[in-house]
């Protein structure tokens, strides 16, 4: 099988798979991938990345000079002749184009990043769970069914899906970009979730809770769903770096939301294209913020893969 | 075979299906619906009338959808608002498509030439600096969104620079002969040296841009790949006969390590689609993507819907090709 989607697909059945791989007894698969972490450079990097982000979305607005949403600057726009002021005592990068604290916009915007990363990532996490565990835990048509609607998902490119969502939306806005990216995110974490549970399925721990008469749905949400996190976290990590990328090419589109008292990178980035050639900066800066943070997270997604692999265990 | 076929003949069906409802939902959730939207929000409701006769809008829904997927089946959506105004929505389509294509084509020759070699370098020496550097390199490629890429290209080379044209596909002073509609192919064909090389000027940035996406997949997967078969039970053999390890390269690893990487090549056609819609805005490239986005900020709804539905279909239809191919190179495709 080879078409997009089922190159797709094969990379999250991977993962599925990898969860439900290791049954040695002694050292459980979550604790030999955290003592291959712990000296993998690559993954300390993105987690320094990925904390520092964190904490500067939590404190931003107490560690920013200003207000975000102020203009103490605005005596300094001049529309005709200098739209955006350059730096000056107490605002070492400058204003934006009405006459807003570019550095504070930047430090707080870390927070409206942050939010619509996580949302998206939550929504789809959630719509895929469950759908995913509709169809792991029924198996049969009920799996049928809710896997042909995954896989038609699947087989449109995921950017051209959200962009169709976004655009479709009656008003755009943070809710909207939020849903659209939260949409095409669900079909990878019900086909990942539903690969792990079928796996599970068969597994000894199940028929021994089984043998034991527990309910279906506590072994569903006590023993099947625990054991797939795994490959959930790392599919979360890796989902949030595309978020964050994909929330900010929709905000360039201009699909994000048209109220900036809130800053937010990628609606920055998005508006700082009237003046790309007389101030680049304007772009640059956030756009700098998106790729550092993507990164941390893609780093620390892809190494947490990649340790919880069986294939490159050697 | 031909079950396989028709199988997913099916699965492509039902993907257009799914997206044409979508899309017919939507035309009619318009505010105040596809008649405000052509008449504007104060025509007289004698005039909203008729023409919501004439429009089949008083018929009951699921007529309206039949009617609706027959005139999309004839290419008939309505004419263009704003991206060519008056123009036939689909002639838009087919007017925009060229470019695209030649887009497309040499990104991906780009991509191809530079990351198989790259990939096969990066796993030879795999742990050393240069593998390294070049793995680091990929993934920041992929977390750098391909329109910041478009920017600083357009940005330096362009503007800065002044190296190769800010913008457009051709110079219009030029006056090139059409042909076929791909700019470099015209030029090649009627021998007008001049519109061949202005059109490849034209094409460089925003090629190189839409390369970054499909270079850190094709890399990536090479470099696996060419590790995976280095291990291989064969290579060990034919290491054992005592065979030179140049022919050991070239013709049990680097053979053998191509398949994977030619299903991924064939795939990454989908993630350029998309990414044309980037590229081609910063550039003003006039091809589907810019027209996308055209037609979504002006609210040309005649053209959004055809693009949108016209890209889907051949992404579709890419990958039905793709899969057919497989499966008659690859017999084991087939019963799968």
């Amino acid at each position: 099988m080879t078409s997009y989607g089922d190159r797709r697909r094969e990379r999250i059945d991977d993962l599925a798979a990898a969860a439900s791989v290791d049954e040695t007894p002694g050292v459980s698969l979550i604790a030999s991938a955290w003592r291959r972490l712990r000296r993998d450079p690559i993954f300390l990097v993105g987690l320094a990345i990925t904390v520092a982000f964190i904490i500067l979305a939590v404190i931003s607005p107490w560690i920013a000079p200003h207000d975000p949403a102020s203009a103490p600057l605005l005596d300094k726009v001049r529309p005709q002749t200098n739209p955006v002021p350059g730096p000056e005592p107490g605002f070492p990068l400058g204003g934006d184009d009405r006459g807003r604290d570019l550095l504070s916009r930047l430090l707080v915007g870390s927070r409206q990043t942050l939010v619509v990363g996580v949302f998206a990532t939550i929504f789809g996490l959630l719509g895929g769970m469950a759908l995913g565990i509709l169809a792991g835990s029924f198996g049969g048509a009920v799996d049928s069914i809710v896997m042909r609607i995954v896989d038609v998902m699947l087989s449109v490119p995921s950017l051209l899906l959200a962009f169709t969502i976004a655009a479709l939306a009656a008003r755009p806005g943070q809710t909207t970009l939020i849903i659209a990216i939260a949409i095409i995110q669900v079909p990878i974490f019900a086909r990942l979730l539903r690969g792990s549970m079928l796996g599970q399925r068969a597994s000894d721990h199940v028929l021994a809770a089984r043998a034991l008469g527990v309910k279906r749905r506590a072994i569903v949400f006590r023993h099947m769903l625990p054991n797939s996190m795994g490959p959930v976290i790392v599919q979360a990590t890796l989902v949030l770096a595309i978020a964050i990328i994909d929330a900010a090419a929709l905000s360039f589109l201009g699909l994000g939301s048209p109220d900036d008292r809130q800053p937010e990178w990628g609606q920055m980035l998005g508006r700082s294209q009237e003046f790309i050639y007389d101030h680049p900066h304007l772009a640059v800066y956030p756009a700098l913020c998106i790729i550092v943070v993507a990164l941390g997270f893609t780093l620390m997604g892809e190494s947490m893969r990649e340790a919880l692999d069986p294939k490159t265990r050697r | 075979m031909v079950r396989f076929i028709v199988r997913r003949i099916l699965q492509m069906a039902g993907v257009l299906v799914a997206l044409s409802m979508l899309l017919f939902v939507w035309l009619k959730a318009l505010p105040g619906g596809p008649v405000s939207a052509i008449l504007g929000e104060r025509a007289t409701p004698a005039r909203r009338e008729a023409l919501e006769a004439a429009l089949g809008l008083d018929q009951p829904v699921y007529v309206q959808y039949i009617r609706f997927v027959q005139r999309a089946l004839r290419g008939d959506f309505g004419a263009s608002t704003a991206v060519i105004p008056g123009e036939d929505a689909f002639q838009v389509f087919l007017i925009r498509l060229p470019a695209t294509i030649e887009l497309a084509i040499c990104a991906m020759v780009l991509a191809v030439a530079l990351g198989i070699p790259l990939g096969y370098l990066a796993a030879r020496r795999k742990g050393s600096p240069l593998d390294s550097s070049l793995v680091v390199f990929s993934l920041i490629g992929v977390a750098v969104p391909v329109f910041f890429t478009a920017f600083l290209l357009k940005y330096f080379v362009a503007v800065e620079w002044n190296l190769l044209p800010v913008s457009g596909k051709q110079d219009a002073s030029l006056d090139a002969t059409r042909v076929t509609g791909l700019l470099i192919l015209d030029g090649l064909l009627t021998r007008e040296w001049d519109a061949a090389w202005d059109a490849v000027r034209h094409l460089i940035l925003p090629a190189v841009a839409l390369a970054t996406i499909p270079f850190a997949i094709i890399f990536r997967i090479t470099r696996a790949s060419v590790l995976d078969t280095m291990d291989a039970d064969f290579v060990r053999t034919a290491e054992a006969k005592g065979l030179e390890a140049k022919v050991i390269r070239s013709r049990h690893v680097l053979r053998n390590a191509m398949l994977p990487v030619v299903t991924v090549i064939g795939l990454s056609l989908g993630g350029l689609l998309a990414g044309a819609i980037l590229t081609e805005t910063v550039f003003s490239y006039p091809g589907i993507g810019d027209a996308i986005y055209q037609s979504q900020r002006d609210k040309d709804y005649a053209v959004l819907t055809v693009l949108i539905l016209a890209a889907a279909a051949i992404f579709v239809i890419i990958n039905l090709l793709v899969d057919i191919a497989y499966a008659v190179l690859d017999p084991r495709i087939r019963t799968r």
